[in-house]
């Protein structure tokens, strides 16, 4: 037998005998089905645009991330620029992509590109890391990022400062939503890697006293684009 | 050699008197529940939500080669290799032979209970390899060569000057009070540690059998970065860690992180469904998946405590236990600590030599009551309770009961037990705490309360009679 037969047929087995359904610990006869979506449960969340950027906004703040709705690229141009000056940035990495070529170009600073592969040393010594995503999520204030969209694994958590440039339609309500937008964009072809990001990165384990950049960013930075 | 239950016991003593040790977790613990609490009343219905995330858990376990089989096809279909591990030596070996089989010369690790479990880091050290975990909590506790105090804050016993001088002690750093600057020590020590490493260990909080993708929480961005580096990524998961389907990761996601963490959703929740795929810019060139058993299938052969398998690891349930802020993480001698730890230690590693773990407990109810897949871990340790009664009875517990029940049963006994109890107990004083004191578990640290004047009875019937 291989191992997985003999851990199959352990599992087998095992559960020749029923266990009680945790919906009839409360008396009631029959399972409730289980519903599609969770969201009753969940923290509410508006239903206009508008109301979903307000709260995107809140929760990123709340998350110690800087948050900008930018009425066009240029703006978002005009804001990195600023960022770049004050973090005093030599070399950013980034990806190809609509949104980060435009910004890019008008940086002017050395750059590290990730889409055909990098050095190590050379991406942990940029500045800022570049990318765009594949969704944001109001709920939570994360923003989703995928290989394909966000240049890889390492962009988004090397460098000290990530900047997200995300376009208004790619605001969900909440992570069933952006869940099922990436079932519906992928179908059965996944990237190999997809990640939530809430804030910057943090730790508490040292008397639970909250510190930011524990070994990812230690600043990030959501731009979203009209 | 000293039993478990010995070492547990004495342990245990040491700490319920160490005041510096309460006052830490006590003061630790305040910022969590204010946090838990604000983030719990987040949502629409906390308890919804804890029944809906049962149901599914139990969906997931009560079906679990069904789904095992489509979290493993989806995996393999898409270049991962999936070893299946039915003991802790099946998976140490092969986990040891990926790495001399890639001559690897330095390995980082991301925080995984599964790992401890089988006791990983000390298999690769044996073999010369060298293990570097990269979370903060569990370096800080490696650098001690100590276990981890509690499953999801690892150094949470520890003091920032005991780290400061550890840094100091093992890393040559100077001195600080400041949280943030132990942490820039390690992160520096780390950076190097991602650039270098060829092969991660990562451990996963779900396996999603739908889409076959393992989802990793975290805060630091340590595991991201151990899974996006190094050549080769070895996952260590629990058979018990499957979910059907991938949106029932927007419930479990965000109730981990506020039961866990007192947070909405920890900064990174990471899916991984392969190696690096073909226009993958990076991400290792091969991803293993090693599905460990472990016993964890003879606990679910226990139709009655099947569902101590839903738990998410999430360590509410240490979090409330007065037990556990009392006698501390590391008194259990266990993986898996507090009332979790002692609902399934006694499954995974014997339940002779572990059962002591079951007396500790108030029998409370504060685990049940906070644990978002609500298992019902107070009843399980009383069916541990019975279990090891039912295979291992004492003669002495027997004659003792016995005698409780001849006594209770005749009420003349019982009224002449009590008015002995009431002309001996002045002269208890004279043996109090000794070894011929009946009582001594409890007058060791507590005094006794005196014995009423007259009992219930006698004061009934002067009341009857007037």
């Amino acid at each position: 037998m291989t191992n997985r037969e003999v851990i199959l047929s352990r599992i087998h087995e095992a559960l020749k005998a029923a266990a009680p359904h945790p919906a009839f610990y409360n008396g009631a006869t029959e399972p409730s089905p289980l519903p599609v979506s969770p969201q009753k449960w969940l923290p509410p969340v508006g239903k206009t645009l508008e109301e979903q950027i307000e709260l995107f906004r809140q929760n990123a703040e709340a998350l110690k991330a800087e948050f900008r709705a930018c009425s066009d690229v240029s703006e978002a141009i005009q804001h990195v620029k600023k960022l770049a000056a004050t973090g005093g940035w030599k070399k950013v990495g980034r990806h190809r992509g609509e949104l980060t070529d435009a910004v890019a170009w008008e940086l002017g600073v050395t750059e590290v590109q990730t889409d055909h592969g990098y050095g190590v040393d050379d991406l942990e010594s940029c500045d800022a890391g570049l990318t765009q995503c594949e969704a944001l999520v109001a709920q939570t204030g994360s923003v989703l990022v995928s290989a394909p969209t966000a240049g890889g694994r390492a962009l988004s958590v090397l460098p000290p400062h990530h900047v997200v440039l995300a376009r208004r339609n790619q605001m969900t309500p909440d992570l069933s939503a952006a869940l099922e937008r990436m079932q519906e964009k992928f179908k059965e072809q996944f990237p190999s890697f997809l990640s939530f990001i809430s804030g910057p990165s943090r730790t508490g384990d040292i008397e639970r006293i909250l510190v930011l950049g524990a070994h990812g960013p230690k600043k990030l930075t959501i731009l979203l684009i009209s | 050699m000293k039993t478990h239950a010995r070492e547990f016991n004495e342990s245990a003593r040491r700490y319920t008197v160490d005041l510096r040790h309460r006052d830490l977790i006590q003061k630790v613990l305040a910022g969590y529940y204010t946090k838990r609490d604000e983030y719990k009343n987040r949502f629409q219905n906390w308890s919804g939500a804890r029944d809906l995330a049962a149901e599914i858990k139990w969906e997931a376990i009560n079906h679990l080669d069904r789904y095992l089989d489509e979290f493993v096809s989806k995996l393999e279909a898409r270049g991962t290799k999936v070893f299946w591990a039915p003991g802790a030596q099946e998976a140490r070996d092969y986990i040891v032979g990926v790495a001399r089989q890639h001559k690897v010369r330095s390995i980082i690790k991301s925080k995984s209970m599964t790992a401890e479990e089988i006791h990983l880091n000390d298999a690769l050290e044996k073999e010369g390899f060298e293990v570097i975990e990269s979370d903060l909590g569990e370096y800080i506790v490696q650098l001690r060569r100590e276990p981890p105090y509690h499953l999801v804050f690892p150094a949470m016993h520890l003091t920032r000057q005991q780290i400061s001088d550890l840094f100091h002690d093992k890393l040559g750093s100077e001195p600080t009070n400041n949280p943030e600057d132990l942490t820039m020590i390690a992160r520096r020590v780390m950076r190097r540690k991602y650039c270098e490493a060829d092969m991660g260990i990562s451990g996963a909080n779900f396996a999603i059998a739908e889409t076959g993708m393992i989802s990793i929480t975290e805060n630091e961005g340590n595991a991201r970065l151990t899974t996006s580096l190094p050549k080769i990524h070895v996952a260590l998961v629990g058979i018990e860690k499957v979910l059907p389907k991938l949106s029932d990761l927007a419930l479990f996601l965000p109730m981990l992180a506020t039961a866990g963490a007192g947070q909405s959703l920890t900064c990174y929740n990471t899916l991984y469904g392969g190696p690096r795929q073909p226009g993958e810019p990076d991400g290792p060139e091969e991803f293993h998946v090693v599905l460990l058993d472990n016993r964890r299938t003879e606990l679910l052969a226990d139709a009655e405590q099947r569902e101590a398998l839903h738990c998410i690891r999430c360590g509410a349930c240490l979090n409330v236990c007065p037990i556990f802020k009392n006698v501390g993480g590391h008194s259990y001698g266990t993986t898996y600590q507090g009332p979790i730890g002692s609902v399934i230690t006694p499954h995974l590693r014997g339940l002779q030599n572990w059962k002591h773990l079951s007396q500790a407990s108030s029998l409370c109810g504060a685990c049940t009551e906070t644990c978002p897949v609500k298992i019902n871990l107070h009843r399980h340790l009383l069916h541990n309770r019975r279990n090891a009664v039912r295979s291992h009875s004492s003669h002495l517990g027997k004659f003792f009961y016995a005698g409780f029940a001849f006594m209770m049963r005749r009420p003349a006994s019982y009224q002449l037990a009590t008015r002995l109890a009431r002309v001996a107990q002045p002269w208890q004083h004279l043996i109090r705490g000794t070894i011929i004191d009946p009582l001594r578990a409890w007058t060791k640290t507590r005094s006794f309360p005196r014995l009423a004047e007259k009992s219930f009875r006698e004061l009934w019937r002067e009341r009857q009679t007037p």
